[in-house]
């Protein structure tokens, strides 16, 4: 039972990851009031760059950078339509999402001819998992040594560096100037601009990191939980983390919690398959699939909790003339 | 910025034609990217949806699709809603269609299960769209996000439903049996064939007629109705519709119905009209094609007409172009459609707010 536990916990580690990171990203974005709906596209765009690149240079470091950089790029894009030219943040997403989703199997068709996959990557081409010291030796001993050498060593480096993102996240949101101003831009960007603050200047930041933080989502999803871009890869995990992002109401440890139940959730309905449970019977694993967005929809509607985003969300800030 | 000295022709035809060239310029630069040539590829485009009468069969059988969508995303758009659920909604819909054709197709005629199949069609993509909507217009909780969680759970549902209700026994394909003859909307080359009329055999049916009854309905219905007044003054200004008597609660809701059982005709044509029995993912991101289609048919019914030829020749002329030249795959026409979106939608105040202001200035001088 135990050990079964730790396997669950270890696969919801890895569910986990790249959904912490997008959430994250949506949450830099979304504090400074540029909705993000464009997290599924950053993602895909990021997951096909960092495969290709470390397809052709054989280094995963290689492929992170150009991940980011393709997500960064998609960022741009977003910040370009919605904070120079005022353009509906919405259109905005959906048009990134759906272009990354053409361009990615186009450009894929045209450099590997693989039916719009990448070549598998092995070697330095993937983050390996690491083997924390003592690992081995430690597994004998109960509880500890299991949730050490099973549950925390054996991941690789990203999966470590979506955790970490939470508290430095938590940092920069709360106890830094830049924070301060970024949630203040999304709450009452007039009061910012009186201050002789450039919005424009602080929402750009804001979804640079954004995109930084979805290309490490994409990265992780191609280079080290698989070994290679597929079709469609990133398969809505863009729009999970929208939904826990809003589950966890915009803080970034909530949305860390809401992150891990929703990579919970699917681990057990991997598990479910097939079992049948005595009195209730099958569990059908579309049920539990639909989890996590019927909870998001309860939230929302008032049902457990209360969800209330920045105020400025959403609304572009126009530069008021005498 | 007054707009009246703006001439009508620039809002309606100059920025739409503008923004639709950007998009076809990037679009060429990705063929050209790829090593071919885009103007032989865009021969092949136009000769594949418009050259041949099968071509045009096919075209119009896809712009039915997304006639169908585009209105739902503009009935919605009118009132200030952005429905980005029709994916669910159409595929929600087919099942109500579904449903009606396997229960009713053994015993009745076709012209008893044609308008009920429509009706099963309009209420369950209704239904979809009404939970949203309820919670959007009575617990004020965001409609884009819950449309968005709503299209997954379709989704999982109708896997659920298929796999473990609806397949066909003995059979491992995920798709229900296949409908008696009496339940298959004929199609428009079979009708047209006795009265002399040949036009080549295509999938084009009878929904594409539904689907130009539908773009009458919704003209007459926004601007030639009282209620059509309500859902344009709650979309340019709520606060004004709120203070003008408008239950504004009420036209959202009704907003959405409309909307959601526009986007379940999808599951008349393909259900009914095309693959005659229930399949899985048989939406294959119409609902999201709508967006474009509305954003470049302006949310006029005679724009969205247009609009959706233009994407049905995409969607038609791709599979040609794939054809003729391997290396270019038909999910150009993705790219295509995403570049219109982000030009005629995110980016639409790039050029307009400038030549608006080119007319303004030279009316005034």
């Amino acid at each position: 039972m135990f050990e079964t536990l730790i396997l669950m916990l270890d696969a919801t580690m890895r569910v986990s990851t790249p959904l912490i990171f997008a959430a994250l990203a949506g949450l830099y974005s979304e504090r400074a009031g540029i909705v993000d709906i464009g997290l599924e596209g950053k993602i895909l765009g990021s997951a096909f760059a960092a495969a290709a690149a470390a397809a052709v240079f054989g280094s995963a470091w290689i492929g992170l950078c150009f991940g980011i950089l393709a997500s960064v790029s998609l960022a741009m894009i977003h910040g370009f339509a919605c904070i120079t030219h005022r353009g509906d943040h919405i259109v905005s997403g959906v048009a990134i999402n759906t272009i990354v989703a053409g361009l990615t199997v186009t450009l894929s068709m045209h450099w590997f001819g693989m039916g719009g996959q990448t070549p598998a990557l092995v070697g330095d081409a993937r983050f390996l998992d690491i083997t924390f010291p003592f690992a081995d030796a430690m597994e004998s001993v109960p509880v500890i040594g299991q949730i050490y050498s099973n549950l925390l060593s054996g991941h690789n480096i990203l999966v470590y560096l979506a955790f970490v993102m939470v508290p430095v996240t938590y940092w920069i949101i709360y106890k830094t100037r830049f924070g301060l101003r970024l949630r203040a831009v999304g709450e009452n960007p007039h009061a910012v601009d009186t201050a002789g603050i450039s919005v424009s200047f602080i929402r750009y930041r804001a979804l640079i990191i954004c995109g930084i933080l979805c290309g490490l989502a994409g990265a992780y999803l191609s280079t080290a939980h698989n070994a290679g871009f597929l079709k469609d890869m990133s398969a809505g995990k863009g729009y999970m983390a929208l939904a826990a992002l809003i589950f966890g109401k915009w803080r970034p440890v909530p949305v860390l919690l809401a992150c891990l139940l929703f990579g919970f959730l699917d681990a057990v309905a991997v598990r479910m398959q097939g079992v049948v449970i005595p009195g209730i019977g099958e569990v059908p694993v579309q049920a539990i699939e639909v989890l996590p967005y019927v909870l998001t929809v309860l939230l929302l509607a008032g049902f457990i909790g209360k969800a209330v985003g920045p105020k400025a969300i959403g609304r572009p800030y126009v530069k008021e003339r005498a | 910025m007054s707009q009246a000295k703006v001439p009508t022709w620039v809002n309606i035809a100059l920025i739409p034609v503008l923004n639709i060239m950007l998009a076809f310029l990037v679009s060429g630069l990705v063929i050209l990217a790829i090593g071919e040539n885009p103007i032989e590829a865009a021969g092949y485009l136009i000769y594949g949806a418009f050259g041949y009468d099968e071509g045009i069969g096919y075209t119009l059988y896809y712009a039915t699709n997304l006639i169908f969508t585009g209105l739902a995303v503009s009935v919605a758009f009118k009132g200030g809603l952005f429905n980005i659920g029709g994916e669910g909604q159409a595929y929600i819909g087919g099942l109500g269609v579904g449903l009606i054709c396997l229960s009713l197709d053994h015993t009745m005629p076709l012209y008893v299960i044609a308008p009920l199949a429509v009706i099963g069609a309009a209420v369950f993509g209704a239904a979809w769209a009404y939970i949203p909507a309820y919670l959007q217009a009575r617990r004020g909780s965001h409609i884009v996000i819950t449309t968005i969680m709503f299209n997954f759970i379709a989704s999982s549902l109708m896997v659920y439903l298929i796999v473990n209700w609806l397949k066909e026994d003995g059979r491992m394909a995920p798709n229900s049996r296949t409908f008696e003859e009496s339940a298959w909307l004929p199609y428009l080359h079979e009708l047209l064939s006795p009265l002399g009329i040949e036009i080549g055999d295509s999938p084009l049916n009878l929904a594409f007629i539904w689907a130009l009854l539908c773009c009458v309905f919704v003209w007459g219905l926004i601007w030639h109705t009282r209620w059509g007044y309500q859902l344009r003054t709650l979309g340019t200004n709520p606060t004004a519709a709120r203070y003008a008597g408008i239950d504004t609660a009420k036209v959202t809701i009704w907003a959405m119905l409309i909307s959601g059982g526009l986007a379940g005709f999808v599951g008349l044509n393909e259900i009914m009209g095309v693959n005659h029995n229930l399949l899985l993912n048989f939406t294959a991101g119409y609902g999201f094609a709508g967006i474009a289609v509305a954003l470049m048919g302006r949310n006029h019914p005679i724009g969205i007409i247009l609009a959706a030829i233009l994407f049905g020749a995409l969607y038609q002329g791709g599979a040609e172009l794939a054809f003729e030249i391997p290396t270019i795959t038909p999910e150009i026409v993705v790219v295509i459609q995403g570049l219109v979106i982000l030009f005629s939608g995110a980016l639409e105040h790039m050029f307009k707010d400038r030549i608006e202001g080119f007319f303004i200035r030279r009316a005034v001088a």
